[in-house]
């Protein structure tokens, strides 16, 4: 079995370890892993994506268009960005909470981030939205977006592994003072 | 052996500690830095690793220590190995004792370079041997033979990824500690007829390095990594020859194919001939696919003509392969599909999304870059001057609403650059902007040309402390080593004295109208004088309480916004807003406000 997993949105939204956390859940069970992303100067405010695949006879961690099992989007229109990638019926699970960037403030652009939404649930049937913002006012920080992303990408069991599996996994890398925040970041489903 | 998710570039650190490395020195750049990063990480302080101030530095240390037996490693972008390229050329006539990797990054796309230059050509113009790995696992494996070759032949060796494979992570297979190599360098000997250049030398070692290639070229036929993929179905009289990830996209497009027949090329120098031959036996055409220059399609029509075969070799050059910019699996899904006459992958039905937001990147909130250039921008208002710009983070400076960047070459250009367009253009304010790293890279002898050549010129030091733009590296300026120690700084201001600058002046940009001050004033005098901006990288301090906006003084006249281009400032439902996640409170926007609306930016306790 393979699983392509895309995990996308803005430069310090926590995409890289979310993509960390999966890998290594994945070495715990044995399952080959690959990914690649974005690293570099574009992390600067830009678009962040990481590539993910698990399972048998991967060659390359990039995978084609129209071959994501999943897409986590981390920011509304990160998801539609990356929205080419997901294969027919496959899953998104985004983010609600847009961010702008830097050009639209300049030039006073009126994205909202609904458009987006819009779109992806017009287009795609397996949709998740996810409040990320009220998720992390109600945990109490907002370092743990990634978590709840993950937590609610997991629990629609597109992914080989459970919430049990990720916190376990998670346990073995975060320190102790910040396992509870963690863990019920993972949990949170508001 | 067991298993680990590794970096590509962490993976060749690991595999070169495996092989015994006893050094290893280089300079930052995209995507090469982690190499010697991991290196540094992983170290018990037995290998020696430094951060040279330029690669021609790193190489030549790299050289001395495998003259004396060692086992070494130079790492570096594929830019860097122009700055390294003098010692390399000669060095290849030498060769070394110990065996010597160098390893550079190549970058298609390019994503973060100034060209999409091949290391591969650097290669035969050396007439060094190099390796392209393909993945994760293969980079780790090939390094370790890549030494042994290297110490086999007593020659450098050049060991050449690219992005894709330096930046893919993969779970691999490594040594565990017990199966590592130890090696015990022997020392330098001397020797004037080895280790001292002369034409005679060089003639002699000419001769023999010319052998040496042809004997390789015989020997790389045989590795085991320049594979030939038999096709299942026989009657196909088609190939694919390939290389580095472009291999890994083409067997992804092949995945349950029973043709073509695919041959990958690991040594591209020198080039595996026979093994060439072997695959061109018996094929109508073949379609070489590759990602920068067209250098395996070179080969093969060369030996198409050498050995008289009728294999029409089809690639970039014949228009069959896009000239330029990275390969993807979807691109060399479409190549192979044209090329075998299957039918194309159907293109994607959907409807257009809204139009996306664009994120050029841009200097981070608080960076102090921007209000060097802000400063500089004020300081010259309604002058006739020009701003050259060089590499690094402050390259960002010339996105609007700042737009201070004129020009931009190459590491340490800046200086000379705006020299040249001062003697041109007399009547105007020349100021060329370097980083504190850039600084002791390359504007050094730069600077030292200016003073002597009587420019006049305001030669702009923007010091944060770090070498920011590749993740943070020390360097002389900053008074740590790669190896823990903490050392004497070397001082710009000092050097800049030393060299004859008359003037040099140090200001924290972030005081803004003492700035400003400054800047009129430096800039009026003759000759060559220079402006130290000294604020640290706002990525590595703590930062201060956000900034807050009086929504009574705040008019919405933007200016905060519009002048300086912080992410840290948004609109949100056209009201001015402070992004308390990103703002670290350097209190630059405060002082641009002409109605005093924004305060906060306390220290944090
Ligand atoms: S204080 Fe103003 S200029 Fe400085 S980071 Fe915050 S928003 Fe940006
Ligand atoms: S990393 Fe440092 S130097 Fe680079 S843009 Fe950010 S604050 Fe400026």
């Amino acid at each position: 079995m393979q699983s392509n997993i895309l995990i996308c949105g803005v430069g310090g939204q926590g995409i890289v370890l979310t993509s960390k956390l999966i890998a290594a859940t994945a070495m715990e069970h044995d399952i080959p892993v690959m990914s690649a992303e974005t690293i570099g100067m574009a992390q600067k405010g830009g678009s962040v994506f990481s590539f993910l695949r698990l399972g048998d006879d991967i060659y390359c961690p990039m995978f084609p268009e129209k071959t994501a099992d999943i897409i986590i989007g981390f920011e509304p229109a990160e998801a539609v960005r990356m929205l080419p990638y997901l294969k027919d019926g496959g899953q998104v699970v985004v983010n609600t909470h847009p961010i702008m960037p830097v050009t639209a403030t300049l030039s006073g652009s009126d994205y909202t981030g609904n458009e987006m939404l819009d779109y992806l649930q017009r287009n795609v049937k397996n949709v998740v939205l996810v409040d990320g913002n009220k998720a992390i006012e109600e945990i109490g920080s907002p370092k743990v977006l990634n978590m709840v992303m993950l937590g609610a990408a997991v629990r629609n069991g597109v992914l080989p592994f459970s919430v049990d599996d990720i916190e376990d996994t998670m346990k073995k890398t975060v320190k102790p003072q910040f396992i509870e925040l963690n863990s019920k970041a993972l949990r949170y489903n508001g | 052996m067991h298993k680990e998710f590794l970096m590509g570039n962490a993976a060749i650190a690991r595999g070169a500690i495996a092989a015994g490395l006893n050094l290893v020195a280089g300079y930052p750049g995209t995507p090469s830095t982690e190499v010697l990063e991991t290196t540094a990480k992983t170290n018990d302080s037995s290998i020696y690793v430094e951060w040279s101030v330029n690669e021609k530095a790193a190489m030549e240390l790299g050289a001395g220590a495998a003259y004396s037996g060692a086992r070494s490693m130079v790492t570096m972008k594929q830019v860097g190995l122009n700055v390294a390229s003098d010692p390399l050329m000669s060095l290849a006539y030498i060769g070394v004792k110990g065996g010597m990797v160098i390893l550079v990054a190549d970058d298609p796309g390019p994503i973060s370079s100034q060209t999409e230059q091949d290391t591969r050509h650097f290669a035969s113009f050396s007439k060094l041997p190099c390796f392209d790995p393909s993945s994760v696992q293969e980079a780790y494996d090939m390094i370790q033979e890549a030494f042994e070759y290297s110490e086999k032949y007593h020659t450098p060796v050049l060991f050449r990824p690219t992005t894709r494979v330096c930046h893919g992570y993969a779970s691999i297979e490594v040594k565990d500690k017990e199966e590592y190599k130890v090696n015990k360098p022997e020392g330098f000997i001397k020797d004037s007829s080895k280790w001292v250049i002369f034409p005679r030398l060089s003639y002699n070692a000419h001769i023999h390095i010319e052998e040496r290639n042809a004997e390789l070229s015989k020997v790389f036929s045989e590795y085991e990594r320049n594979i030939i993929t038999e096709a299942g179905d026989k009657s196909c009289r088609r190939g694919i020859a390939t290389h580095g990830i472009s291999y890994t996209y083409t067997m992804e497009a092949l995945r349950g194919k029973s043709a073509p027949r695919v041959f990958k090329v690991s040594t591209p120098f020198p080039f595996p001939e026979q093994a060439a031959v072997k695959f061109l036996e018996g094929l109508d055409e073949v379609l070489c696919i590759e990602e920068l220059d067209p250098i395996i399609e070179r080969e093969l029509t060369y030996i198409c003509g050498k050995y008289h075969l009728p294999t029409k070799i089809l690639g970039k050059l014949t228009h069959n392969v896009k000239t330029a910019g990275e390969n993807t699996c979807a691109t060399v899904a479409a190549n192979i599909a044209e090329f075998m006459g299957w039918e194309k992958p159907a293109a994607i039905e959907a409807e257009t999304p809204p139009a996306l937001p664009v994120r050029p990147p841009v200097l981070c909130a608080g960076c102090p870059h921007r209000a060097s250039f802000f400063a500089v921008k004020e300081a010259m208002k309604g002058k006739k001057s020009v701003f050259c710009g060089d590499i690094g983070c402050y390259t960002l400076g010339n996105a609007m609403p700042l737009d201070m960047v004129d020009t931009c070459l190459c590491m340490g250009a800046g200086v000379n650059i705006t020299q040249g367009i001062g003697k041109i253009e007399p009547d105007t304010s020349c100021f060329a902007f370097v980083g504190d790293s850039t600084f002791f890279a390359s504007a050094i002898t730069g600077a030292v040309n200016a003073v002597y050549n009587q420019a006049d010129m305001t030669l702009v030091v923007l010091d944060n402390s770090t070498t920011a733009m590749t993740g943070h590296q020390p360097h002389p300026g900053t008074g740590r080593t790669m190896m823990g120690e903490v050392v004497e700084k070397v001082s710009i201001q000092e050097v800049l004295k030393g060299v004859g600058v008359k003037t040099v002046e140090t200001v924290n940009p972030l005081e803004l109208s003492k700035a400003i001050d400054t800047v009129k004033r430096v800039s009026a005098e003759k000759g060559v004088k220079a402006i130290v901006f000294k604020s640290p990288c706002a990525v590595l301090i703590k930062g201060n309480k956000p900034a807050v906006i009086n929504s009574e003084k705040c008019t919405s006249c933007k200016k905060c916004i519009k002048t300086l281009g912080c992410p840290g400032i948004v609109l949100r439902d056209g009201r001015v807003t402070i992004e308390n996640s990103l703002c670290t409170g350097c209190g630059l926007c405060s002082q641009v406000c002409p109605f005093g609306a924004i305060g906060g930016g306390e220290d944090a306790e």
